[in-house]
């Protein structure tokens, strides 16, 4: 669990950004000896005071030969002269070389802050673009909750409908099924009573109503005879 | 700041003595005061954009000077037509 309301990074104390490199060393003249020497024998002997000193210094170690004369002085004059050409002959163009190295360094540790700030910069921009188009989120709810709306409604209509249709199918068999009932009560009704009547006509009956029927036949043609 | 706090280019003659009473002989003490030392020559003529020979010079300055004592007894010696 990590307390947010806890501020991070609030004292001064930081391991970066580290202070630059100062810009030039501390002052060494004839490259041996720190200019703080002579700044510290200024007050007293003023400029000549250390060289007084060292040409002293140089003539009490030779006389009391502390310091031996052999052949290794002569080798270390040579050396040094040696030396000394080259350092003022090719110093300035190793210090260019050098200081080339540096810029290259420098330069591809910037280009690669400059990128991680570019990427993060442009982090930034599409996190507000997603903020904004989080807040369209809304409309798109509204439409959707519209729509599963309507949805309900028509499932609800359709349901009705059927229930509906499912009623009418019932009360109309019952319908149908009742005036059959009585369709058939009524033919069996016409039937029994033509039975029983046609069963009740005697053979006596029977020749007489022929014969009355022949009579009429008769008397019918005979008027038609007379019409036509 | 206090005597005990301050480098010793700053001390003065006067208080020298006791200054060297109020550093620690220890060999924690010697081999704190030792990189002390060393990092601030290192941060003062070495580790700066644009340093020069000075740097390395006095370095091989100080080990000739310290060699030359170490064998001082040696070349004292030496005879004339025997390499030392």
């Amino acid at each position: 669990v990590l307390h947010t309301t806890r501020p991070l990074h609030t004292t001064q104390q930081s391991l970066a950004p580290v202070p630059p490199l100062p810009e030039k060393g501390g002052e060494v003249r004839h490259g041996l000896i720190p200019e703080e020497f002579f700044q510290f024998l200024y007050p007293k002997t003023g400029v000549t005071g250390p060289y007084m000193l060292g040409t002293g210094l140089l003539l009490y170690l030779l006389s009391k030969e502390i310091y031996v004369v052999n052949h290794e002085t002569a080798a270390a004059a040579c050396i040094l002269t040696i030396i000394v050409y080259a350092i003022k002959k090719f110093g300035p163009q190793v210090a260019a070389f050098a200081d080339k190295l540096n810029e290259e360094k420098v330069a591809s540790a910037q280009a690669m802050k400059d990128e991680a700030m570019q990427t993060l910069q442009t982090a930034i921009e599409e996190e507000k673009k997603e903020q904004w188009r989080a807040e369209g989120h809304a409309y798109l709810f509204d439409a959707k909750r519209n729509n599963i709306a309507m949805l309900l409604e028509t499932n609800y209509r359709e349901r009705l409908l059927m229930v509906y249709n499912e009623v009418k199918k019932r009360l109309d068999y019952q319908v149908a099924k009742q005036n059959l009932k009585r369709q058939k009560e009524q033919d069996h009704m016409i039937q029994w009573v033509e039975k029983n009547v046609i069963q009740s006509i005697t053979p006596q009956q029977q020749k007489e109503s022929i014969a009355k029927c022949i009579l009429d036949l008769k008397a019918l043609s005979k008027s038609a005879h007379a019409a036509v | 700041g206090p005597l005990w706090e301050r480098p010793l280019l700053e001390v003065r003659l006067g208080e020298l003595h006791a200054w060297i009473s109020t550093c620690s002989f220890s060999p924690q003490g010697l081999l704190g005061a030792m990189q002390r030392a060393w990092s601030s020559y290192c941060a003062k003529y070495i580790h700066v954009k644009q340093g020069g020979p000075a740097g390395i010079s006095m370095l091989l300055a100080g080990y000739c000077l310290l060699s030359y004592g170490w064998n001082y007894q040696h070349l004292s010696k030496a005879s004339w037509g025997v390499s030392s």
